[in-house]
């Protein structure tokens, strides 16, 4: 036999150019790309099983409704039906799902199915399964299921008024959730001002980021040992095991979640789990693989909507030269038909709660209630983007009731950057920023000078320009001990993330992650960082694709969501290779006789002596050694090459009374300029101009930053102009494809400048802050801007975060009534 | 119904010619052209994001012409030549609008991407030096949720030599 050689192992041929100094900071080309421009991806629809059966779910036509009888005989009887499942067959085989709510949302029972009640239109109530994916639709079709219908709630300001049909019986009521916020001295803030600022009502709207690939699972189980393997895109698998072990009476080990490319996340692919559990049940009723692939029509009607939120009643403290004191308002989510991941947005709000300003004083009356529509669940700037929205609103209605530019009242009221670190009221630390400077470079890349020339010009031709500015937050790696502010039973706190780097048999460098990337580049940015370390290219470096929970290489929070991979993933990997690089040396001195790790550095895939580069020994043979060759090793050498590391990032649990304390590690920002013009004749608008400008501290990988921070945009230029969940009165989803909701296209894009800035967090070991879910930004400036060029003609205030075309005509033509009502008083 | 009459057959033998090779198979008359490719022959490049034909991710080359294939039963396609995104690079070599693509960051889940490919290459080989505006509109039946299009913009300009 031969012995292999290092070329016929070698990596895919070298691509990239190694930079001068190191590879972090550079725009290294995707290894993504190369399959995924090849259609070689492999995404959930794409795996086939032998003999697997597609499934097919039955839904609701009612928004509330009793259900009275099902029956499954027709369709089982249909040729090619495999079989069904049943509401009643899923009470019977699992208890309901694990409520994170207290009291009363704790008491909802929630199953993978509808039991007895259907709680909105295209919940879930039995699975057909077929041979094919077209019979399993037409077997659906001989389902007879019966209802009595009920009045449905589809206004969250409706949902607690005297006889309102209630939704969960258990839970005695529909509000599910609610808390006190109150931090500083509201009432002296307000003793203090010189005028209140009150807003009536605002309303954040109900959209997602629709992932160009639904949802979708294929599971197979494994009778002989009790075991599933679900290969699926959920982005949080941890979360879908603590969610499905208990409610399936297993042990999560007996539940391996496979991913590997994934279209796109958002947060709208963490709430699978009870699909997730119907497949499971069907695999091992029917003993054979089974596969469910979402219709798009069933992702709009069930899965994930963002959070809608109210802002009634809110008051503002303002002294006359626009210095911001505090705020209170009465805060009402509307969490649909369950509690999937609610109410954890009853409390994440409150790691950016007083946005990017210097108010101390503040109360928020946080209610969430249900609805007869479908759940909400992390939508991209999950919970922080409705607040966000929230507080510059607040700024830019200020501005335009005192009669202040809305560039000196954020000037003035901005956390400054020699504040950094900054407290927050709420004890959140804000780590890094100069959100001033922050402003001047999207102002310079805006021409913000030249707006009152362009305004002159628009009207000229009769129309009406406005400029907007968003400044937020992307606060990233989360303390879940957070979630003891909702439930202070709930034993979760922390946050952590791993990987494993080895160096194999015949030298490959091979990095496994806990998380579940969804186009984000992770084995791209996680090369760099090994190959800083090790001292060879990115292309020498193997970072396996997707997820897997049988390479142990994640831990309870492992998965890709809530901005923090730059931080928990990079540093998971960044230890596991320090941990390696140092074994590495260990082995070298062994064989080199005794040579202290000191005297030995890594250069060119290999190890060597510092004061004798000649004796070097590659990468491959000391993979060969301790996998294969290791006879004579000395016996008390602990070297594995085979490194695990585990990052933890540093909290505490919150003083839960004070509701005080650090609840997310970093803090990215941003800033954006939208630019407006719209005819007045019909409140059709362009968007004429934009500018994003992003601070996410170092950057690992520039373009891959960029990339987020457009997509980000795009995403909410498309939530503020066409994006919405809209239901009738009888709670029929209106908006159920893409047909009728638009999302943006090529034509829809606006120019756009992007511009950046790097202040690194103090709190990371790269400098390094979670970002991509900076798009809230985008939501408040082209609000601001459609305020602005509405100023002089009518005044109206934008309340809503949705505003198409029709809302801007109604905005013009009768800003009394479609604007928001607002008043001044002298305090 | 008569059981002695003869069954109305739902299924039928097609032939098809992908990247370049040829396939006779038995479909069921009402499966979608997309289904076909993907479930029966396992060319699993080609996407699918919708079920009501705006997203684009199936978009293939069906005798030269962009179709988008959901919109198009299988057996419409019989006798058809069609390109799709597995026939694009040859061997290991990424043609230009797959190179630039990579080089733009033109994507990131991947998941539209075969389709934006398919819809790119139809546009140039119509028009090779497309305006932005002219992209744009080549574009427009195409959905991307992650990059904003931006990018994608400049890798179709790149691959056009502009």
């Amino acid at each position: 036999m031969t012995a292999p050689t290092a070329s016929t192992i070698a990596p895919e041929k070298t691509e990239v150019e190694a930079p001068a100094k190191d590879w972090k900071g550079q725009s290294v080309p995707r290894k993504e790309d190369r399959r995924l421009v090849q259609g070689q991806g492999v995404f959930v629809d794409d795996i086939k099983r032998y003999g697997m059966g597609y499934i097919h779910f039955v839904r609701s036509p009612y928004a509330h409704a009793h259900i009275t009888s099902i029956d499954v005989s027709e369709a089982e009887k249909m040729p090619g039906v495999y079989g069904t499942l049943t509401g009643e067959e899923v009470a019977a085989l699992t208890e309901p799902f694990f409520q994170i709510s207290s009291e009363p949302g704790s008491h909802v029972q929630d199953y993978a199915l509808a039991v007895g009640k259907v709680r909105y239109v295209g919940e879930a109530i039995v699975a057909v399964v077929a041979e094919t994916r077209e019979r399993a639709r037409d077997a659906s079709e001989l389902v007879e299921i019966e209802y009595e219908p009920i009045g449905a709630i589809v206004d969250a300001r409706t949902a607690q008024v005297e006889g309102a049909p209630v939704i969960h019986d258990e839970a005695g009521g529909n509000l599910m959730w609610e808390g006190v916020y109150d931090w500083g001295d509201v009432d002296q803030a307000f003793a203090e001002a010189d005028k209140i600022v009150k807003i009536d009502e605002l309303h954040f709207h109900r959209f997602n980021s629709t992932p160009l690939e639904t949802q979708g699972a294929l599971v197979e189980y494994n009778r002989g040992v009790g075991q599933w393997t679900v290969h699926c895109n959920n982005q949080f698998p941890g979360f879908a095991a603590i969610m499905m072990g208990p409610a399936m009476g297993v042990g999560l080990d007996k539940l391996r979640f496979v991913t590997q490319d994934i279209g796109g996340g958002f947060g709208n692919k963490i709430t699978s789990h009870p699909q997730l559990v119907v497949c499971c049940l069907l695999a091992r009723k029917l003993g054979r693989a089974v596969q469910w692939t979402e219709w798009r029509t069933d992702f709009h009607m069930s899965m994930s909507h963002g959070n809608e939120r109210w802002f009634l009643n809110t008051e503002v403290a303002v002294k006359n030269d626009g210095t911001l004191l505090g705020f209170r308002t009465k805060a009402l989510d509307d969490a649909g038909a369950w509690l999937r991941y609610e109410p954890l947005g009853g409390v994440i709000w409150t790691q950016v709660t007083p946005g990017m300003y210097r108010w101390k004083h503040i109360r928020v009356d946080y209610q969430q209630v249900a609805t007869n529509k479908a759940p909400c669940s992390p939508n991209r700037g999950y919970s922080r983007m409705q607040h966000l929205w929230f507080t510059e609103r607040i700024i830019d209605i200020v501005a335009h009731e005192l009669g202040l530019d809305p560039v000196e009242i954020r000037k003035k009221n901005y956390i400054k950057a020699d504040e950094m670190p900054y407290e927050t009221p709420n004890g959140c630390i804000y780590d890094s920023g100069d959100y001033a400077e922050q402003l001047d470079i999207g102002l310079d890349l805006a021409n913000y000078g030249s707006i009152e020339a362009r305004r002159k010009d628009a009207e000229s031709r009769g129309k009406l320009l406005g400029v907007g500015i968003g400044s937020t937050l992307d606060s990233g790696t989360n303390n879940f001990a957070q979630s003891q502010l909702i439930n202070n039973e709930l034993q979760f706190s922390g946050n952590n993330e791993v990987a494993t780097v080895k160096l194999d048999l015949f030298g490959e460098i091979v990095v496994t992650l806990g998380t579940t990337p969804q186009g984000q580049g992770h084995e791209t940015t996680a090369s760099q960082v090994v190959a800083d370390i090790l001292k060879c290219s990115v292309d020498d470096v193997t970072v396996r694709s997707g997820h897997d929970t049988y390479w142990n290489s994640h831990a309870g929070f492992s998965g890709t969501y809530a901005s923090q991979f730059a931080v928990s993933g990079l540093t998971a990997v960044k230890g596991a290779t320090e941990l390696l690089a140092a074994e590495i040396k260990k082995l070298a001195g062994a064989v080199f006789g005794g040579v202290p790790p000191e005297a030995l550095e890594l250069a060119d895939g290999s190890v060597r002596i510092k004061d004798n580069p000649e004796a070097a020994l590659p990468f491959m043979a000391c993979g060969a050694i301790i996998n294969a060759n290791n006879a004579g090793l000395p016996d008390d050498l602990n070297v594995t090459l085979n490194c695990r590391y585990v990052y933890r990032p540093p909290f505490e649990v919150p003083d839960l009374e004070r509701k005080f304390g650090n609840l997310t590690l970093t803090y990215s920002t941003q800033l954006h300029i939208a630019i407006v013009e719209i005819d007045p004749e019909t409140g059709y608008y362009d968007i004429v101009d934009y500018v994003a400008v992003d601070d996410c501290g170092k950057r690992i990988n520039p373009q891959i930053v960029e990339g987020q921070v457009m997509g980000a945009t795009a995403q909410a230029i498309g939530a503020v102009m066409h994006e919405q969940f809209t239901y009738d009165e009888d709670g029929n989803l209106l908006t159920p494809n893409f047909y009728d909701y638009h999302v943006p296209h090529a034509l829809d894009m606006p120019p756009l400048k992007t511009g950046s800035m790097e202040s690194p967090s103090p709190f990371t070991e790269l400098g390094t802050k979670g970002m991509g879910e900076g798009g809230g930004a985008g939501l408040h400036a082209i609000c601001a801007a459609i305020q602005d060029a509405l100023r002089g003609h009518g005044d109206a205030i934008v309340w809503d975060s949705s505003n198409p075309y029709h809302r801007v005509w109604e905005m013009l033509n009768d800003p009394a009534e479609a604007g928001g009502k607002v008043s001044v008083i002298d305090a | 119904m008569d059981a002695s009459a003869p069954a109305v057959s739902t299924s039928r033998s097609i032939t098809v010619t992908i990247n370049g090779t040829t396939y006779e198979r038995e479909v069921e008359a009402r499966k979608l052209l997309i289904h076909f490719i993907r479930d029966d022959l396992d060319l699993t490049g080609s996407h699918i994001g919708c079920d009501t034909g705006n997203c684009g991710a199936c978009s293939v080359i069906v005798d030269g012409e962009l179709v988008k294939s959901c919109m198009m039963l299988a057996v419409q396609a019989d006798g058809a030549s069609i390109e799709t995104v597995e026939g694009l690079a040859d061997g290991d070599e990424l043609n230009k609008l797959q190179a630039a693509f990579k080089s733009k960051h033109a994507l990131q889940c991947g998941y539209c991407t075969p389709g934006m490919l398919m819809s790119s290459t139809a546009l140039l080989r119509k028009n090779p030096k497309p305006t932005e505006d002219e992209i744009r509109k080549g574009l427009q039946g195409n959905i991307c949720r992650c990059t904003g299009y931006w990018n994608i913009f400049e890798a179709v300009k790149e691959a056009s030599g502009q």
